[in-house]
Formats: C-alpha cells, structure tokens, sequence
C-alpha cells in the first residue's frame, strides 16, 4: 500500500461513526443512505458524509437500482486494511521485543559491573 | 478518549528504572524505534524522527518516571501533531518484582469527534478490542455472508 492510501484508509477507519456504518454495512450489505441513517445516533447528512469518506478510501462502492443509491462493502480492501492494521500490531512486538533484548542486556550488564566492584 | 487503539504488553526481566532508560533515552530509542532521534525527554518538547528517508515531528507528552512516558508523533507525515492529526503513543511500566518489569505500548488513532459523551463511552465499550482484531471479525463476517 503506498503512504497516501495508508492515510486515507487510516482516516477513513479511525473515526468510531464510520466504523459504526462500515459494520452496519457489513452485516447487511446493499442498503441505502436512509436505511442506515435509521439506524445511527447521528444525522443523515453525518451518514452521507461518512459514506464519502468510505467510498473514497475504497471501502465501500455504490450501485443504482431504480431510484435508489444502494452501498456494500468491497470486500478485498476491507482484508487489506485488516492485513494492515495486524500489521501494525506485529511492528510494535518486534520493537517491544528489542527493547526487552536491550533492557536485559543493560540490566545484565550493570549487575556484572555491582559484583566486580563489590569483589 | 481515542478511538482506534492498538495495544501490546511484554514482561522483561529487568527493573523498571532500567526499562524506563531503554524506552526513553534517544540513543537507545532509536535502537528500537526510529533510526534517529532528536528528542528532549520533557513534556510538551519538540523532537523530530527519522525512519529511513522519511522523517516527522515527535512532541512528548507525559513525563513521569519509571511508569509513564507518552508522545505524539506524526500521522499524516509533515503536519505538526496534535490531537485528531496524530498518534499517541503511551508506554505504562508496572514492577512485578524487583527485577521483573511488565511493559505496555497503547498506540492510539484519531480522538472521537462529532459525538455524544454517552455514545462515546458506549461505543468504546463495545470497541474494547484492539483495531485489528475489530477489523479481522469485520472480515469474518463479510465472508460468512458471502458464502452463506
């Protein structure tokens, strides 16, 4: 992914409203903006705008049918930003483990010093 | 109240002053984090961190040794980090025993916004989870859907 996508993802998910509708959407699919507007504690203009945002990151897509505007989730983008964020998680073991290799390094170390000066 | 948070813990067998030096000393931060660092362990101080060819503004928030050291750093790159730009990085050191240390990283996201207090605590509460595990059960429910 490159740094730009990275960000908008980022941003399109880190907003606790937008995840609200992503899961709504993922457990219904193909539903309309008043459907879910029913269904959040915020505005139907706030559910619009939260839709833009989705759709832009590439979460989501809309359809047509009829007069209706119908929106799901894009599956394989949705994977990607679970890759992504597991990621994320994986980087800070691996710096939490250097930071243990190094602690008990300098922890050994200052021991060793404590003996030779009490010898 | 942040919203998306990642959370990770290790025990190290060492004590906690020692741990403290290892997270917040910039020569040794920059052994497990960024590949420099020019940092003021001081509240509210500016700093800057290298990674590779990218680099980005740090500012340290709490200070208070051996059990809390937070700081922001940049998310989106080049802006100046602060509250709903940013990730917060919040180390917690608790001593279980003199020379054993548990160590714990929150990363957290973007601040909540645009929301009702009650909605926030409630949504947090049912969000405890980190992000990735959050994202993962999104998946898993999306491709039971599709295959059911």
């Amino acid at each position: 992914m490159t740094a730009r996508a990275d960000d908008e993802l980022w941003s399109a998910i880190a907003d606790p409203s937008r995840r609200h509708v992503l899961d709504l959407l993922v457990r219904n699919g193909d539903v309309s903006a008043s459907w879910l507007a029913g269904r959040v504690p915020f505005s139907r203009q706030a559910v619009s705008k939260h839709l833009v945002v989705l759709e832009r990151a590439g979460l989501i897509s809309r359809r047509k049918q009829g007069r209706e505007v119908l929106y799901q989730v894009q599956a394989e983008r949705l994977d990607q930003a679970a890759r992504a964020m597991a990621e994320l998680a994986a980087q800070w073991d691996r710096r939490l483990g250097t930071i243990k290799r190094l602690a008990e390094a300098a922890h050994a170390e200052n021991k060793r010093k404590q003996e030779k000066e009490r010898s | 109240m942040p919203s998306l948070t990642i959370e990770r813990d290790v025990v190290i067998e060492a004590p906690a002053d020692v741990v403290w030096r290892t997270v917040t000393e910039p020569d040794q931060m920059s052994q497990w984090f960024a590949d420099r660092v020019d940092l003021v362990i001081e509240p509210g101080a500016r700093g800057y961190m290298q990674f590779g060819d990218q680099g980005g503004p740090v500012v340290v928030e709490i200070v208070d040794p051996p059990t809390r050291f937070s700081f922001r750093w940049n998310h989106p790159r080049g802006e100046e980090p602060v509250a709903g730009n940013s990730m917060l990085v919040e180390f917690t050191l608790t001593p279980e025993g003199d020379e054993r240390t548990r160590l714990r990283v929150v990363e957290s996201g973007h601040e909540l916004r645009d929301w009702p207090d009650a909605e926030k605590q409630r949504y947090a509460d049912e969000h405890l989870d980190g992000w990735a595990e959050y994202l993962d059960r999104l998946v898993a429910v999306l491709e039971k859907r599709r295959s059911g």
